[in-house]
This record gives C-alpha cells, structure tokens and sequence, in this order.
C-alpha cells in the first residue's frame, strides 16, 4: 500500500516537501505562509525539527486543539480522585468532555473517589449578570454535606469566570476556613487563555505550587522517608498505564510515593516535596512544577519513556542510575524477567507488521514516545506532529526521528487529511475527531489519546496489549472489504 | 408614525437621566407613546416618571424567578407620568458580574415580550461610560437610531462626546444608528455655547439645544419630579419643551459622525481656553512660586 517503498531519504524529503507545497496552495497567501512555519520534513543533519509551535491557531481552520481549561480540569486536575473537581461556569464545558480521558481509579465512586462524576456549577444568566461567587460558596457546602470523604475540592474556572472577574480566591479562602482547612483551590484556567491546552498544564501546575505545596505545612509530618521513594509525575493512568508502570518501579526496589496525577490524591501532591526522584513520563504537562522542586526542594528528576521493551530498557537502566546497586540489580532484574515475555510478543506480532508505515498527530508526549514502541515491532513512523508542543518537545522529537519524517505542528484537518491521502500510511494513530475520517478513506486506526478503550499501553504488560491492538487495526479482513466492486 | 428609538449618552453625572426624563415628560405632553428602558445598574432613569424609585427591575426579578423566562412584562413595566411606560435593566451592584450582559439580556426580554409594540418612542438612558459592549447595546442594529450626547464645557464631558462618537460610527454602516446630535447641559464654563457648537461642527453634527443650568431643577428632583410636572410653567420647562420639540423635528436627521483625533480635541481646547499647553502650565506655576517668594521675602 505504501508509495514509500524503497525510497532513499532524499526521494522522500524531496517528495514531503513537494506536498506540503501542494497543500499549502489550498490557502489565501497570508494563511499559508503563516501555515508553512509548521509544516516540515526532519532533517537528520539539524539539531532541530525546524518548525514553530505553541503559536495561536489561524481562524478558519479546523484545530484538533482544545482550550486551558480542557488542560487543567481534563488533563492535570480531573484525576486526582480524592478531590470534587468543579467545572465552574455553563454545563457543556464539562458535560461534554465527561468521561472521555479514560483515568482509571481504585476507589467507591461517589464515596471517596470522584473520577468519573461529573461536578458543575450550570450558570444561567443571572450567574453572569450577578456574578457566580454566591453560587460557588452553595456548591461547595453542597459537596461537603453530600461527600464529606472528599479530601479537596477544586475550582475549574471555564471562560466566564474571567470576563465577570468573579473572586473564586476569595470564596475558596473562605470556604476553605470554614471546613478547617480543607483544600479548597481555586484555578484560573479559563478556556480564553493562550492558545492552547497547553497553558491550562502550566497555570495546574503553578497552581498546585500556590494552593498545595505553600499551604500543605506540616500535615503529613508523620510521613517515614526511604531512601528509595520516587514519585510518578506526567502519567494519567489511561487505560491503567501507570499501574503497569508502577509494578516495574516498585519490583525494582523503589517506593512509589506518588502518582500524578493518575488514580493519583492530594495526599500524595502533598508529601512529593519527600520524593527522592522525580521520573517525569509527560513532560509537556508537568515539566513546570517537576522543575518548580527541583528548585526549592532539590528534588532531581529524569524523563522516562515506557512505550516499548526497548524504550523501557534504557529507561529502568536510567533511572536506576540515580540510585545505588541495589537497584540498579533490580533493574536488570526485572529486565531479564520479562525479556521472554517481550520476545514472545515480537515474535508473534512482528512478521504481521513489520515494514507497516504510521503517521501519528497526538499531545504530550506520544507523537516522540510510542515511535520506539512500533519500531520495535518493525513499523516505522513516516509522519509525526503535536497539538500543543513547544519548542523543546521538538527538540526532544529529533532524538526519536529518522531522517525525512513529516513533522506537522498543530495540523489543520485540511492537512492532516490531505498528508494521510498522499503518504497512505498503513495506520494512523490521533483522537476520535479523526477516526472515522481515516476509516473511511480505508485507512486503519488506532486512537492515540484514550488508547481506543483499551490500554494500558505503558510498561511490559502494556506492549503486548500495544502490539495486539496495532495488529487488530491493521491485519482486520475489512480492510479487504473496501475496494468497491466496480473499481 | 414609525417607531423612533432615541438614546441618550454621556458622561456619568452630566444629567442624562435629567435631562432625557424632562425631555420625554415635555413629549408625552404633545401626544406622543414612550417607553422608557433605563440601562444602568443605579436604576435612575424612570424616578422622575414614577416619582419614586423603580424597585422591579428586570434583572433583579429574573434574579428572583430563576431566569428571564419566567418573567411576565407586567411584572417589570409600570406607568409613570401621563402614561410613559417605565422600565429597569437594573443589575449587580458595582464589582461583581457582569453588568454588560445584563442589558442585553434586559433589552432582549423587552423586545421579545412586546414592550415595544404601541410606543412611538422607545428611549435608553445608559450608563455614562460605555465600559464593555453590553452598555453599546442600544448603538446596535435594530435598537437606538438616533443618540443624543449629552455634554458640557467640561473637559472630560467633551472626550466622552468625542468617544461616544467614535462608538456611533463603529455600528453606523451595519446598523445604521445615527448621531442625532449633541445636547449641552450648561454647567458655566467659559464659552461654553461656542465650544459645545464646535464640536457639534467638528463632529459633522449639530447641537440640538443648550439647556441652562438652574436650580429648579433640583427643587423638582428631591420632589422626585421632572420640571415639567413640578413647575410647568417655570422658564426651565420651557427649555425642555423646546428641547422635546427639536427632538421631534430631528426625526432622519441624524448624521453619521467623525470622530477627531485626540490631537484634533486637544487642540480646540487649548483654542478654547478650557486647556493650558504645558509652557502657559509652567509659566503660571513660576510666576505663583514668585509671588509666594516676595511675599514671603516681603
Ligand atoms: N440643567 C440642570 N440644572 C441644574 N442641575 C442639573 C441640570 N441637569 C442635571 N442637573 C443635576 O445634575 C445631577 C446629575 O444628573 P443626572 O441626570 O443624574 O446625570 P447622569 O444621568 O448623566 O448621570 C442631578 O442631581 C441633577 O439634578
Ligand atoms: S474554551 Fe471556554 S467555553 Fe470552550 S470548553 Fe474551554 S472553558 Fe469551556
Ligand atoms: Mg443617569
């Protein structure tokens, strides 16, 4: 199916750049030469991926974005599950995104854990006109009395909390008091603000520095250090992925103190200041405050990446480079357990996949991370780009591409559909807005962000569940089925 | 007669409320059907009308009732003097919410409800300064055609009138509002009359009439009455009907306006006198230094 077959790198630069040019005609002339600082073929000879990002999306476009308050409330905030998070403003904020980021939780739902419920203060009119404070501190009582086990609350301002200019602060000071000493946070992450998901992460962040961290104290004093107590920061737990991490942690000799923020609790943000390590899986969402206790605790951090035996290799071997020989012994420990295991897995699923071509459009971190992952099992990534990246993912991106891979940053539909058309690859891996677009030009699928309802994807046990789902997509006899019978 | 949808703009405390309530008291006198909606959160746009304060206004009772939907027009309209028809947006009190939204909302459940259906006039009294686009409400299509600024010799009454401008020609081409003129509300500034029909010109408008400053006009307010009603026969009154009577006659002589530069504006104060350059400043600061020096030499 591929049009790539046994082209040298330079065909394949000399062809990406004739498409991006072809598509970049679809646009009014100011458009397009915003457009093209996005749009770029990896050069292996540059330290760089060579295209702008984190800049406002054009209007017009079809943006796979979403907004700051997806960002915190979504990503960062929702799964922390101890806590109510409140979606403060009008219902199709939070009704509409309910449920869809798949953070599994242990816990008795509408007891002492509130992952899947759905909190929101449903202005009306009158709430804008005469401010929602009032309505606020009401929810808040509301919430105390129906779930007194919920160990925190938070306030995730949706657009019009900004452009009233209620004083949530103020409300949750106060209510915070009233509840002794409750947390009770307030975050301003109204959906207007930059322009992206992105910020949402970083005004979390911050906010978790300002209203957990400097108010925690001495609350968990009674908490015993050990010299091996790491925390798991960037990891949401889609589809379990930082339990199957964990185990590999934890079976290697360290302690996991904390998970963030999947099936993650206040508890655990308040006593990461004792972390020992940070290991830092999402850079994008949570480089800020990893970095923010490196400052002022000395907390020294690593990134890891546990897509794929390979990447997970190098991964527990860096990690416990951090540490003595005790664990450094665990890590090779729990390599050479689960190497049959992943033997096993490649020999199974590698002939049916292998020179398989991918183009990847996700958020974070995975357009980089699962690249490991598929060329382990023989597949290459031919195209790969972010929603939200900066600067410094594509830096990080340029340690995972080959040389002449498509890079699109903050790709339009247009686009994204047009690349897909013209490289046919063997699978494309982004959300539910693009699925049924790619099914239907006869491309397989796998979605990126919720894993397809399946997972987890992440650790040993994740790559064989990884492996089966890539060959259920792409060896599926439908595929057959699509060539029309007069054609 | 068509419906005429009149709006008066200005400065805050430059005597909108005043002015436009004698104006529409002199009007309902000539047979004209009026229908206030006052658009400012104080409320003070009817209480010379209904000589008291309008307690129900739109947005305290949707506040009530839950929303807007479940108010009936009955509840937020009241007859006032000679039969003018009296409404509030109301609103939050300073600080809080979204005062804005609050007119929109309150001049769209008037609409839509038919309190402007058997009315020759409808007329807005807003806010002073137009602080977000819920207060340009009235400018915009299908509500105020023709505003009237309300102005003064003052400096600051004459940058809202310039700004106000600048707001009128923003929805003139795709609304077709119209600036009907300027109103100067004396308040005893040197050449006043001369410098209020400058900037009428310079506005590429006119000014309507020039209402002199008396205190009549307070007697009547603390009686919670217009001029017209307290004393109909007072010179002031006539002021008022003559001013309601240009109002009339004004009707599709609105002009679309040309706002000037702040340049332009500074200039004609200084023309004016009303502003001192920076050197007649300084030379008045030294020259008063001096005179401090010899007297204190002295
Ligand atoms: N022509 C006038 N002569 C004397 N007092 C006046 C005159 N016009 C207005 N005032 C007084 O000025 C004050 C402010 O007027 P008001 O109409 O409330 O201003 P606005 O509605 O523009 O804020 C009132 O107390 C009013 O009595
Ligand atoms: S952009 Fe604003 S309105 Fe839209 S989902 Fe985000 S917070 Fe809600
Ligand atoms: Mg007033």
């Amino acid at each position: 199916m591929s049009t790539a077959v046994a082209e040298s790198p330079a065909d394949i630069k000399e062809r990406n750049k004739k498409l991006i040019g072809e598509v970049l005609e679809a646009y009014p002339d100011k458009s397009a030469k915003r457009r093209a600082k996005h749009l770029n073929t990896y050069d292996a000879e540059k330290a760089e991926c060579s295209v702008k990002s984190n800049i406002k999306s054009i209007p017009g476009v079809m943006t796979i974005r979403g907004c700051a308050y997806a960002g915190s409330k979504g990503v960062v905030w929702g799964p922390i599950k101890d806590m109510v998070h409140i979606s403060h403003g009008p219902v199709g904020c939070g009704q509409y995104s309910w449920g869809s980021r798949r953070n599994y939780y242990k816990g008795t739902t509408g007891v002492d854990t509130f992952g899947t419920m759905q909190f929101t203060s449903d202005f009306q009119e009158k709430d804008i006109v005469f401010g929602g404070d009032k309505k606020l501190g009401k929810i808040i009582d509301e919430i105390q009395e129906l779930f007194p086990l919920s160990k925190g609350i938070s306030v995730q301002s949706e657009c019009p909390i900004g452009l009233i200019g209620d004083d949530i602060e103020a409300v949750s000071k106060a209510k915070s008091k009233q509840y002794d000493g409750k947390p009770i946070i307030p975050v301003r992450c109204e959906g207007f603000r930059g322009v992206s998901q992105s910020l949402g992460h970083h005004i979390a962040n911050d906010v978790i520095r300002d209203w957990v961290f400097d108010k925690a104290g001495e609350k968990n004093a009674g908490f015993e250090s050990t010299p091996y107590d790491v925390a798991i920061i960037g990891d949401y737990n889609i589809g379990g992925d930082a339990w199957a991490s964990r185990i590999l942690l934890e079976e290697m000799g360290l302690r996991v103190i904390a998970q963030w923020s999947g099936d993650g609790t206040i508890a655990e943000l308040e006593n990461t200041p004792k972390a020992k390590l940070n290991i830092l899986h999402c850079y994008r969402s949570m480089n800020y405050i990893t970095r923010h206790m490196e400052e002022k605790f000395g907390i020294p951090w690593v990134e890891y990446n546990f897509f794929g035996p390979t990447k997970i290799e190098a991964s527990l071997r860096e990690i416990a480079s951090k540490f003595d020989d005790k664990i450094k012994e665990g890590a090779e420990r729990v390599i050479a357990k689960y190497k049959p295991q992943m033997e096993a897995v490649i020999a199974k699923y590698r002939p049916r996949l292998e020179g398989k071509k991918v183009m990847l459009y996700v958020g974070g971190l995975r357009p980089r991370h699962v690249i490991g992952a598929y060329e382990d099992l023989g597949m290459e990534v031919v195209g790969t780009g972010y929603e939200f990246a900066h600067n410094d993912d594509y830096q990080r991106t340029t340690h995972y591409v080959k040389d002449g891979t498509l890079i699109y940053d903050d790709v339009t539909g247009y686009e994204f559909e047009k690349f897909v058309e013209k490289v046919r690859p063997d699978l494309v891996g982004s959300g539910v807005k693009e699925k049924y677009i790619f099914q239907k030009m006869g491309v397989p699928f796998r979605q990126m962000h919720s894993w397809d309802y399946s997972g987890p994807y992440h650790g040993y046990d994740g790559f064989g569940i990884f492996a089966r789902d890539m060959d259920i997509a792409i060896n599926a006899p439908v595929w057959k089925l699509t060539k029309a019978p007069w054609s | 007669m068509a419906l005429r949808q009149i709006a008066f703009y200005g400065k805050g405390g430059i005597g909108k409320s005043t002015t436009s309530q004698n104006t529409l008291a002199a009007l309902v006198e000539m047979g004209q059907k009026i229908l206030i909606v006052g658009c400012d959160p104080k409320a003070d746009s009817t209480r010379l009308i209904l000589n008291t304060k309008m307690q129900d206004t739109v947005l305290s009772l949707a506040a009530e009732a839950g929303s807007v939907e479940d108010l009936e027009l009955e509840d937020v309209m009241k007859i006032g003097y000679k039969g003018i028809k009296c409404t509030e947006a109301g609103g939050p009190e300073p600080g809080v919410g979204c005062a804005g939204r609050g007119v929109i909302t309150a001049i769209n459940f008037l609409e839509e409800n038919g309190a402007y259906e058997d009315v020759d006039y409808v007329s807005y009294d807003v806010l002073g300064d137009v602080v977000c686009g819920g207060f340009a409400m009235p400018i915009r299509e299908n509500k105020a055609q023709e505003i009237y600024i309300v102005m003064s010799g003052e400096m600051m009454a004459l940058y809202a009138a310039n700004n106000i401008s600048k707001g009128i020609l923003k929805y003139a081409s795709s609304g077709g509002v119209r600036l009907g003129g300027l109103i100067c509300n004396e308040r005893q500034t040197d050449r006043e009359l001369d410098l209020a029909e400058a900037l009428a010109k310079k506005l590429n408008s006119k000014l309507i009439h020039f209402v002199p400053r008396d205190n009549i006009v307070q007697h009547a307010e603390l009686r919670r009455q217009t001029v017209i009603q307290y004393a109909p026969d007072s010179q002031q009154a006539k002021e008022y009907r003559a001013l309601a009577n240009k109002v009339h006659a004004n009707c599709g002589n609105g002009t679309i306006p040309t706002p000037i530069t702040m340049e332009e504006l500074e200039e004609m104060l200084l023309d004016f006198g009303i502003m001192k350059t920076e050197e007649q400043q300084l030379a008045e600061l030294a020259a008063k230094e001096a005179a401090k020096a010899a007297a204190a030499s002295a």
